[in-house]
């Protein structure tokens, strides 16, 4: 009896420690985004880029500081988007990494006092609900609850 | 007529990209170790997954063809015409990857597309 109950104790501390995982994962994937992008943009913004040019012109922009920056962020995103995959469904993991869209209005708010239309508003509220809806969903709806257990 | 070509393009290929990253990523299994030997272990195992190499080539081709859409497309032409494909990549997961996709997973992609579209008129 003893060790039932414990064995169901550290089943529950592995569910935590896999739902906290899950969070930090999907946090470090929407932010890292989110940043990387905006880095790119501020990045893009400030240099001459044909791209039709040659591949050189590809590997100029590499000397824009903004740019490095916003590519090891996209990085950063695309390992932590990886790593999500290994333990979640793909319909999972892309209505929840759009929140990085509602964060992307947010920084142009805060950070260049960008203008944000009613359409953005019901924007930003569409994504928001329906990050919230599949949020609650089992990352891995396939597999029972069982089978979710190591 | 440029601009069309490589949002099919971009869409294609990052839907391609998307399944059979997630595909190889799948096979791999659930990733727990994330100290740096580990990590260039999983790194060495995914580099002859032959999902993982295809979907990484797919996601470049994505990328680029979307970089190549903006220089010939607006911003808010590019964005919404994209996200369309959340719902494309939603039902091929359903239908290629065998993923139990419940009405409030349809809602969330349908939601987010629209948001999306909403947000970047």
């Amino acid at each position: 009896m003893a060790a039932s109950s414990l064995t169901v104790g550290k089943a529950a501390v592995d569910t935590s420690n896999r739902e906290l995982k899950n969070h930090l994962f999907v946090s470090l994937a929407v932010i890292a985004n989110t940043l990387g992008n905006f880095l790119l943009s501020v990045g893009m913004r400030s240099t001459i880029f044909k791209p039709w040019g040659s591949p050189l012109e590809y590997l100029r922009i590499f000397a824009n500081p903004w740019i490095d920056a916003g590519v090891v962020l996209l990085l950063v995103w695309f390992a932590a988007q990886l790593s999500l995959l290994s333990w979640a469904d793909l319909s999972y993991v892309l209505p929840i990494t759009a929140a990085s869209y509602v964060l992307t209005a947010v920084f142009g708010k805060v950070f260049l006092h960008e203008f944000i239309s009613l359409s953005r508003w019901f924007g930003i509220l569409a994504i928001s609900m329906g990050v919230l809806l599949v949020i609650g969903t089992s990352p891995r709806a396939r597999l029972g609850a069982r089978e979710i257990l190591p | 007529m440029t601009s069309w070509l490589l949002l099919l393009i971009c869409v294609m290929s990052g839907t391609a990209g998307d399944l059979l990253t997630a595909k190889g990523m799948r096979d791999h299994g659930e990733i727990d170790d994330f100290r740096p030997g580990a990590v260039l272990g999983i790194a060495r195992w995914l580099a002859r997954n032959l999902y993982m190499v295809t979907g990484i080539l797919a996601q470049a081709v994505s990328f680029f063809s979307f970089v190549a859409l903006l220089s010939v497309a607006e911003l808010s032409f590019a964005v919404p015409a994209t996200a369309l494909g959340n719902v494309v990549k939603t039902l091929f997961a359903k239908l290629f990857l065998r993923e139990h996709v419940s009405w409030r997973r349809w809602g969330g992609a349908v939601l987010v597309t629209t948001g999306v579209i909403l947000v970047s008129m």
